[in-house]
């Protein structure tokens, strides 16, 4: 009757083995981990930035300005094709040119608009409009759709949108960008084994663990760092401009740290870009011996700022980074060789992280801190300590209770079971990688009492089995099978329950769910399957005439 | 000495359980309602996580002085600013949101220098920023997580047993949550994501419960085809009740290691799951089973009857 087969005694034993040699690793120094032979497992199981302390950064990726930045090019663009003017490089003779006004971006950005004078040029016009778009590029190649959809509206004005398609493919290539562009920023810096994932689709994740500190961290990620050179614009006093009388094309820009000229009134076409530098160093002033930042255009970039730098002598240029003046010298001579220096109130470090942010390039769009948990390392030690002092109370409780109640071989075997379901789910959460969270060890400790809950049900209907009238054996046997139906249906809920948090937590709550739901599985192998060979082994050698419990 | 001390326990118990089911009835439908007055007086005391906003707890290496700190962040222009001490007279928490429109990890930042100038030496073992969206995501999919959990569990007992036992359990699940929303708001717990992971898990238990009493009810059911509902249930609550007391005691001294040294982040957590565990194993005897009685399940031999004298109606 309580013969068990022999596959179930040989997974009871490879399984709990198994369980043994990966859970092992975590409970041994780094430097026995070190020395032992590669063919032992010496993975240990991640632990959360809770417990080891670290930062966790969400960014949303602001692509509204990519968008805006697409449809002000357009509204540049569509001026030259409504006038009727060759595109460079075009052939053919011009067409007849259409009258408009009123051309812009509305205040949010996301519409261009543009009036015509003569409403029966307006197919022609919509048309020329329609010839500026380029096509979308969708994750599996051309999408046979195009970015711009121009509509006529009432008032003889036509307005341009993007396309959805084409707003989603922008933000995709902004955030796989910035994710390269912050790669790059970090692995300037040697900072610990960062993560940076995408997440949703306009969001990024940077997972920083150890002892970094999140501010600088901060600076490094989110600042933009869009460099550019740009004309100083001299034809109206800084009073006037100050006093809101700025000419079209210019725009007035703050200079921190330059208190004798608060801002500056610069051009908006920018002579070169941080996109043309090939390299930025930290250094010296030679003249004043301040920090500054020294760098070197490539080739298209040393030949435009030669150009712009001979014809504009004895003017003055800025230096602009995310629309901050870093400074504005006056041209002496032209400068042909592409090396500059960007000087301004830099201290050391304030001009490395410059030179770091310059070398690695600007993001494609500026990034919004919208999730910031820093924990220190301390704290997350203490975290662990406290878990595992807990984990022992109440594991010394349950094993108390469980003898006190069933007694030393049922109590027993029961408490093993406990025992190699901890590894296993130490062992499964090494394996594939899950991440060990202060919920976590809440979801452990959890699983320690409700686990013995399988042991509970299987025992108490033994005891009833035998109650019953039935023979010791049989009131094993019955125990287990009837047992078991309950037992998988109340796991079941619990695992729905556990999945579903899994799905929808973030961060620590997610390790609270993994821990929840391999340790239901884990605990219907140590319950049902150890439990039923140990009961079984137990009844060969004594061969009782009552159940001890 | 009798031992294991299971013995003690007698083995045929006949508590007249459902004869109670009326006043405990009343006594669950008083308490929800009192839970609910509760929760939309008094409210619930939302954490950041689902309110938005900036924590950051500072540690010096002396004594602080908590009027002064209180005072100089309050003068920087922030919203809803709230020092707290914690746990050590060196230790302070501080609440806020940023300024209208600010960026919030800048605000956190200033806070950060001005701690530090009021006195130097001070870590900073927590930051936690949580925007305005990223909340009123958290908070979006918390309930959906919970209403999923509770749809998916009822379909599952419906699909295992009957639709009115599934009727049951979802009654019972309400009641657990509605008690335990109610118990956050009269204590005013901090409620936060891990409060979110305390109900699921309280579901779960919940239902682990409920589950195995329910079990048992199908099985009498079948053996005692002409045993009266409310007997069914007594005998099968009965015959449960040293496993349902088994598990909630273990449960409960798994959860007491953490309460005591699990710290403060976990004892919300542990206070709320010890709460839940004893509230559901009330709700498993006293409210699942006793829904039965209000909407019978249909028992398979009366079906079987019923359909034979239809049968042998001309």
């Amino acid at each position: 009757m309580l013969h068990v087969a022999r596959w179930r005694v040989l997974a009871v034993i490879i399984v709990s083995l198994l369980g043994l040699i990966y859970a092992l690793p975590n409970a041994l120094p780094q430097s026995v981990r070190d020395s032992m032979p590669s063919f032992l497992p010496s993975k240990t199981v991640n632990l959360g930035l809770d417990l080891q302390g670290g930062s966790y950064l969400m960014f949303e990726v602001e692509s509204q300005v990519v968008y805006k930045a697409r449809l002000e090019a357009v509204a540049d663009d569509l001026s030259r094709e409504l006038r009727g003017q060759r595109r460079p490089g075009e052939l053919g003779s011009a067409k007849t040119p259409i009258l408009f006004a009123g051309r812009g971006l509305t205040p949010d950005g996301q519409v261009a608009r543009v009036t015509i004078q003569n409403p029966a040029d307006i197919p022609e016009a919509i048309k020329r409009i329609e010839s500026l778009a380029s096509p979308v590029i969708g994750l599996t190649g051309p999408t046979g759709r195009t970015d711009l959809d121009v509509k006529a509206v009432p008032g003889n004005v036509i307005e341009i949108r993007l396309t959805e398609e084409a707003k989603t493919s922008m933000t995709r290539r902004a955030v796989s960008q910035s994710i390269e562009v912050i790669r790059r920023r970090i692995d300037e810096t040697g900072t610990k084994e960062p993560a940076i994932t995408r997440q949703g689709v306009d969001r990024i994740v940077v997972q920083a663990p150890g002892e970094s500190d999140p501010e600088k961290l901060k600076r490094l990620v989110g600042q933009t760092a869009r460099l550019t050179f740009q004309m100083v614009d001299e034809t109206v006093s800084p009073a006037e401009a100050a006093a809101g009388r700025i000419p079209p094309g210019s725009i007035l820009l703050e200079q921190p740290g330059e208190p004798r000229e608060p801002q500056v009134l610069v051009r908006r076409r920018a002579l070169v870009t941080g996109d043309n530098l090939t390299k930025a160093d930290p250094g010296f002033d030679q003249q004043t011996g301040e920090p500054a930042v020294t760098f070197q255009f490539d080739g298209a970039g040393a030949r435009a700022f030669a150009r712009a730098s001979t014809e504009n002598v004895g003017k003055r240029f800025a230096i602009v980074l995310d629309d901050k003046v870093l400074s504005a010298p006056t041209i002496r001579e032209p400068i042909l060789g592409g090396n500059g220096q960007i000087s301004g109130s830099f201290t050391i470090e304030s001009a490395n992280e410059l030179a770091t942010l310059l070398r690695a390039g600007a993001l494609p769009a500026p990034l919004k801190v919208m999730e910031q948990r820093t924990v220190g390392p301390e704290l997350g030690r203490d975290s662990i300590n406290a878990g595992a002092t807990a984990g022992i109370i109440a594991m010394f409780l349950i094993v108390a209770f469980m003898i006190l109640a069933y007694g030393l071989i049922f109590g027993g075997i029961a408490i093993l079971a406990l025992a190699v379901n901890l590894i296993l789910i130490l062992a499964a959460m090494t394996m594939v990688g899950a991440t060990l969270t202060l919920p976590g060890i809440a979801g452990l400790i959890l699983t320690i009492g409700a686990a013995v809950d399988a042991n509970v049900l299987i025992y108490e209907r033994m005891r009833e089995e035998e109650l019953a009238g039935r023979s010791t054996a049989l009131a094993i046997d019955a125990g287990f099978k009837r047992a078991i139906v309950t037992v998988m249906d109340a796991n079941v809920t619990a695992l729905l329950t556990a999945l579903i948090l899994f799905y929808f937590g973030a961060g620590p709550v997610r390790g609270f769910a993994w821990t929840l739901s391999i340790g239901v599985i884990t605990s219907l192998f140590t319950a049902i399957l150890m439990t039923q060979v140990l009961v079984a082994a137990w009844y060969r050698q004594t061969k009782p005439k009552r159940l001890p419990i | 000495m009798k031992w294991p001390f299971i013995k003690l326990i007698p083995k045929n118990t006949k508590f007249g359980f459902v004869r109670f089911s009326m006043p405990a009835a009343i006594v669950s439908v008083v308490l929800c309602i009192a839970s609910l007055v509760s929760c939309f007086t008094l409210g619930l005391n939302f954490g950041i996580d689902f309110r938005g906003g900036t924590v950051v707890e500072a540690v010096w290496d002396k004594p602080i002085n908590l009027a002064q700190v209180r005072e100089r962040v309050g003068n920087m222009n922030l919203r809803d600013v709230g020092v707290q001490d914690f746990q050590e007279p060196n230790q302070a928490m501080i609440r806020f949101l940023p300024p209208e429109g600010a960026d919030a990890s800048a605000t956190v930042d200033a806070v950060k220098a001005e701690l530090r100038a009021i006195m130097p030496g001070v870590k900073f073992p927590r930051v936690e920023v949580v925007g305005p969206k990223v909340s009123e995501e958290l908070g979006v999919n918390g309930a959906l997580a919970l209403g999923i959990a509770i749809l998916l569990v009822v379909l599952y007992i419906w699909t295992r047993f009957e639709l009115q036992m599934g009727f049951g359990s979802i009654v019972a699940l309400a009641h657990d949550i509605i008690l335990t929303l109610g118990f956050m708001s009269i204590t005013q717990l901090d409620f936060s994501l891990t409060t979110i992971a305390a109900l699921l898990t309280i579901i779960g238990y919940s239902m682990n419960d409920t589950v195995v009493v329910f079990d048992r009810m199908r099985e009498n059911m079948r053996k005692y085809k002409k045993m009266p509902l409310g007997a069914i249930i007594d005998l099968s609550t009965n015959e449960t009740l040293s496993r349902t007391i088994i598990t909630a005691l273990t449960t409960f001294l798994a959860l007491l290691g953490l309460t005591v040294v699990g710290g403060e982040t976990m004892q919300v957590f542990t206070v709320t799951m010890l709460f839940g565990v004893f509230i559901g194993t009330y709700s498993s005897i006293y409210v699942a089973a006793p829904v039965l009685i209000l909407w019978p399940p249909k028992r398979g031999a009366e079906k079987a009857a019923a359909r034979t004298e239809a049968d042998a109606r001309p």
